[in-house]
């Protein structure tokens, strides 16, 4: 990021902290960036002429004597079609050995939507993982996290979300991915030959955690580009939030700021509100979906990371490994998509909230009957049929290497009811038992 | 003269401002940003320098950057076209701004100044009047909309003429008074007031002492809001507090609802804007959006405005009041503001209460609460402003500062609790550890002994008490298994679980189920308590299991059933030849 403006140059600091650097200097406004002995920083306070500046890359081996530079306005990112296919990282810059992205330059953070211009989101995103499509249904406009712990493949399940979902752009926001993973995904939209409708915003745990605060903006006034100027469908991945989170309470920390609870900045909320927020249906049919991954602490949701995203986001999908069937599922108790009721029966068959229910419902009736079992209780056939139909509604269903069409999936559903239930044990609405009992 | 200022510091929306002359605590201030208006509030004052809050983005602001004081805290426009309008915390029309993104500095007319209203007058030439009293009405929808003596008028008047009948807009002078010295005052339809004042303008406040209906039964039948009183639902994320509030807001008995949506999510404001303008009010038969005025200031609008976004609406429902109007006022969710309270505390570097919020917090929440209730006005009619608001406590845990200051003030406790919604009991109003004070008010009880029956009360808390001792049953039976329990125990749980599915459980997506008159609610609480009172015996705890899951069934299809239709009386039948059967 360079600056066409004039530049104004100071050379002496007032104070340091491992975040933050402090210097007496005027005509400063605030948002503007500025490079601190070659290093990007943001001014955060401003108090008479003395400026402080939070230095993204940190401030390991900065003299009092550094070379500031002001650049006289807000970070920036160049928008236009040469985005895509492209990786860059947190300030926009390419790092996939391409040349300098040109384009209309617009200030990241921008204003939001009014709520009365929105539209209700109502177009359904399949993504052919029924523990998703049947369960807890996307829907474009929506903003939905993964809940997940560290050692699970959420990262893996996102990418075949992304690729299978009917999209025009996929953005991926990397904050704090691991190298690894950072490879993994960019193997992953190259074997899917699906590179011209990707961009990728990384940070990698190689580069300093602060950085990371730009990412989520950086991705998402490319989204507001595409959707918002293209009429596209975009898809925003944001993978990790907590480690975002955690950046920010480094820097709140560094600027003495009293910390909330699990010291957590008191403005979590609004922080990650803003982000999520941009996802959008828009009147002229551009939308912004996002979906997200929040990393947990041992299944940890009254943390105030996951608690904070719950209240903000629109459902949440958990992760979790059957332990009956050793497949990892998308848990149909604990995960919800708020907006499914929008599309469910509306934009798939009649019979998908009846067949979505009960299968549910009979797969709590297994947890109950295999609480009893535990306990030494003795089971009745029907406790013994549940559990059989859970163990094989789990792997035809609720694992997340199921790849198929939502009406396939509610044929399997009928088949698994067939299979281990009278349709009187059901409480299906007859009409429907008539239509797709004997399918 | 205005007092002027310059920017001397920035920190996120907390600026600081040298000024040259006198300011006032809330004054409101604009600063210019290159020939853009950045609004902003006084928040704290010191010497010559006074601390602002900003209602926008603070970006791009400088050292220096010239400021101007208004002389007036932040007011709102009142007069008739309120209802069906979409405003932001400030007041601004949302729907008559310019663009898909919100401008920062674009500030919209509250009120149509061109639109025309047909007035009557109610008061005639000679007639003492003081403020808040009526000098004319004019229709708003199918409301009587009263042009009252502004709020701001002090002492007593006397009417010297008011306007014929006829069309007027807002800014044509209706009525001229003459003051106590003798001077003449102009009076056209509409007035400006602080938010954070309370309107007064009434002869009385007295205790509540009648029902707000809402149709939802585990309100209505088991911890009733009373008309001008105050409630708030606590309740962690996915258990439904806006489904709750959404249904309120479309079913209440209220004349007027105004909904603030605090800090919460924007397609949940999209939803209401698009479902309010096309359903249909059940008791006026008119669309629910003629009687709604929503004010909106979603999580990713500027913070500060979240704050005022409550008190904006207050004032509303205030102004409303004062024509002797029935107000419900949703706030989702005060928690958002209390948290921007804490955001504006930690840049004041002010030493923080529990859990990083400001030490006054809870006087904070306990003064707005107290700007709800009924009254008498001046002319012996009521009026009441009736509050509900959600509560979000962080990590579902209610011990935190928000619901306890809360819970000190608020007269009903709605608490939502995660077991139900996650077993899918909706309303996921906690029948055990909600409560309301209403129920112990003498005037309440003679309010029900006379609108319901005698001994209503009573025979409520028989209903609360089969729920709590069908809970101690349970958790008995959970413990020893279902062999290992007299079977009374079995009938106490399934007693409960009666009382749960028929009358505490309600389909808020089912068009019948959804509301429930309160007639229908003593009909259907009068069966189940009978059922209850029946002396049944089982030889086997299956059979009792059976047995009353049968009766769910059955007065569930009831209550999807239209109200003493034949369908209705059919299932009741059934229920009634269930129940002789095993007796």
């Amino acid at each position: 990021m360079s600056s066409n403006v004039f530049q104004r140059i100071y050379t002496k600091l007032e104070a340091i902290t491992k975040a933050t650097v402090t210097l007496k200097a005027t005509g400063v406004s605030n948002d503007e960036l500025a490079r601190v002995a070659g290093r990007l920083a943001q001014v955060v306070k401003i108090k008479k002429d003395l400026v402080t500046l939070q230095v993204f890359a940190g401030t390991e081996g900065i003299p009092t004597n550094a070379h500031v530079e002001f650049f006289g306005e807000p970070p920036a990112l160049n928008v236009g079609e040469q985005l895509s296919g492209r990786f860059l990282n947190a300030y926009g810059e390419p790092i996939d050995g391409g040349p300098k992205v040109e384009g209309e330059r617009r200030f990241i953070g921008g204003p939001s939507v009014n709520p009365y211009k929105r539209k209700q989101p109502s177009e359904l995103i399949p993504t052919g993982i029924a523990g998703i499509d049947l369960n807890n249904t996307l829907v474009s406009g929506q903003k939905i996290p993964f809940f997940a712990d560290p050692d699970q493949p959420y990262n893996q399940v996102m990418a075949d979300v992304a690729l299978r979902a009917d999209v025009d752009k996929i953005i991926l926001g990397g904050m704090g991915l691991s190298n690894d993973d950072y490879l993994y995904f960019r193997q992953k939209f190259e074997d899917a030959g699906a590179l011209d409708k990707i961009i990728c915003f990384i940070n990698t745990t190689e580069q300093p955690p602060v950085e990371r605060l730009l990412i989520p903006d950086m991705a998402l006034t490319a989204a507001e580009y595409f959707a918002v100027d293209k009429n596209e469908k975009v898809l925003v991945l944001l993978t990790d939030m907590t480690l975002y989170a955690d950046a920010l309470s480094i820097v709140s920390n560094r600027m003495d700021q009293i910390p909330s609870k699990d010291s957590m900045p008191g403005s979590l909320y609004s922080d990650l509100a803003k982000i999520y927020e941009k996802a959008v249906q828009l009147p002229e049919g551009g939308s912004i979906t996002i979906i997200a991954v929040t990393t947990l602490n041992d299944g940890d949701i009254t943390h105030a990371i996951p608690d904070n995203t719950g209240y903000i986001t629109e459902g949440q999908l958990y992760l979790r490994k059957d332990t009956d069937t050793g497949k990892i599922i998308v848990d149909p108790f604990r995960s919800l998509s708020r907006l499914k009721q929008l599309v469910i029966n509306k934009k798939t068959r009649e019979d998908h909230s009846q067949v979505m229910n009960t299968g549910v419902r009979l797969f709590a009736d297994a947890a109950n009957a295999k609480t009893k079992l535990e306990n030494g209780f003795d089971l009745s056939d029907y406790d013994m049929r549940c559990l059989e139909y859970a163990k094989e509604y789990s792997t035809k269903l609720l694992s997340i290497d199921v790849n198929i069409k939502i009406d396939q999936m509610l044929d399997t559903g009928w088949s698994l009811f067939r299979k281990y239930f009278k349709p009187e044990e059901l409480g299906i609405k007859q009409s429907l038992v008539d239509k797709y009992w004997n399918r | 003269m205005k007092t002027t200022g310059k920017v001397t510091g920035i920190v996120s929306n907390l600026v600081t401002v040298e000024v040259d002359g006198p300011v006032a605590q809330n004054e409101l201030c604009y600063i210019d940003l290159d020939g853009v208006k950045l609004m902003a509030e006084v928040i704290k004052v010191n010497g010559d320098s006074a601390s602002v809050q900003v209602y926008e983005s603070t970006r791009g602001l400088k050292v220096g950057c010239s400021v101007e004081f208004e002389g007036r805290m932040l007011e709102v426009a009142l007069g008739p076209g309120l209802l069906s309008s979409n405003y932001d915390g400030l007041q601004d029309n949302l729907a008559t701004m310019q663009g898909v993104f919100l401008k920062r500095g674009e500030y919209t007319a509250a009120l149509d100044p061109d639109k025309e209203w047909e007035f009557t007058p109610i008061a005639k030439p000679g007639d003492k009047v003081v403020a808040a009293d009526w000098l004319g009405e004019v229709k708003e929808g199918w409301l009587p909309h009263k042009i009252m003596v502004p709020f701001a008028f002090k002492g007593t008047y006397t009417v010297k003429d008011v306007a014929p009948a006829g069309s007027y807009t807002i800014n044509q002078d209706i009525a001229t008074l003459i003051d106590s010295k003798g001077d003449e005052v102009k009076v056209n339809m509409y007035q400006r007031w602080p938010v954070k004042v309370a309107i007064g303008g009434y002869k009385e406040k007295p205790r509540p002492y009648r029902i707000m209906e809402t149709g939802v039964r585990a309100i209505d039948t088991f911890n009733p809001i009373a008309e001008g009183g105050t409630g708030f639902i606590p309740g962690p994320f996915g258990c439904g507090k806006t489904v709750i509030q959404h249904a309120i807001a479309k079913q209440a008995e209220a004349d007027v609802i105004i909904m603030a949506a605090c800090g919460e999510r924007a397609n949940e404001v999209v939803e209401i804007f698009k479902e309010f303008p096309e359903l249909i009010d059940s008791r006026t038969g008119r669309k629910l959006i003629e009687r709604t005025t929503i004010i909106c200031n979603t999580s990713n609008m500027p913070v500060a405005a979240r704050e005022a976004s409550v008190y904006t609406a207050m004032t509303i429902g205030e102004y409303y009041r004062a024509m002797g109007l029935k107000v419900l006022l949703l706030a989702d969710s005060t928690s958002r503001w209390a948290q921007a309270l804490r955001e504006m505390s930690n840049r004041m570097e002010e030493l923080p209460g529990a859990d990083a919020f400001p030490v006054d917090l809870s006087s904070i929440i306990s003064n707005f609460y107290s700007r709800a209730g009924i009254v008498v006005l001046n002319n012996g009619k009521t009026g009441s402003v009736t509050f509900l608001g959600t509560v979000s406590p962080a990590g579902g845990n209610l011990k935190e500062p928000v619901t306890e200051s809360t819970k000190k003030c608020a007269r009903c406790f709605y608490a939502l609790s995660q077991n139900r919604a996650d077993s899918k009991r909706y309303p996921a109003i906690d029948p055990i550890d909600s409560y309301s004070k209403y129920l112990e008010y003498p005037e309440m009880e003679d309010f029900f002994n006379q609108k319901m029956e005698k001994g209503w009360v009573e025979k409520v808390l028989k209903a609360k008490n089969i729920t709590l001792r069908g809970k101690e049953a349970y958790d008995q039976i959970n413990i020893l298994g279902d062999d290992g329990v007299p079977m009374e125990y079995h009938l106490r749980y399934w007693k409960s679980e009666l009382v749960d599915f028929i009358l505490l459980q309600q389909d808020a997506f089912d068009n019948i189920d959804c509301q429930t008159p309160l007639e229908r609610q003593q009909y259907m609480l009068d069966l189940v308590l009978e059922i209850c009172d029946k002396n049944f015996r089982f030889e086997r705890f299956e059979k009792c299991i059976s047995f009353f899951k049968n009766l769910i069934n059955i007065m569930r299809q009831m209550n999807f059933s239209e109200y003493k239709s034949e369908q209705f009386y059919k299932y009741q039948q059934q229920l009634h030849n269930t129940v002789e059967n095993v007796l």
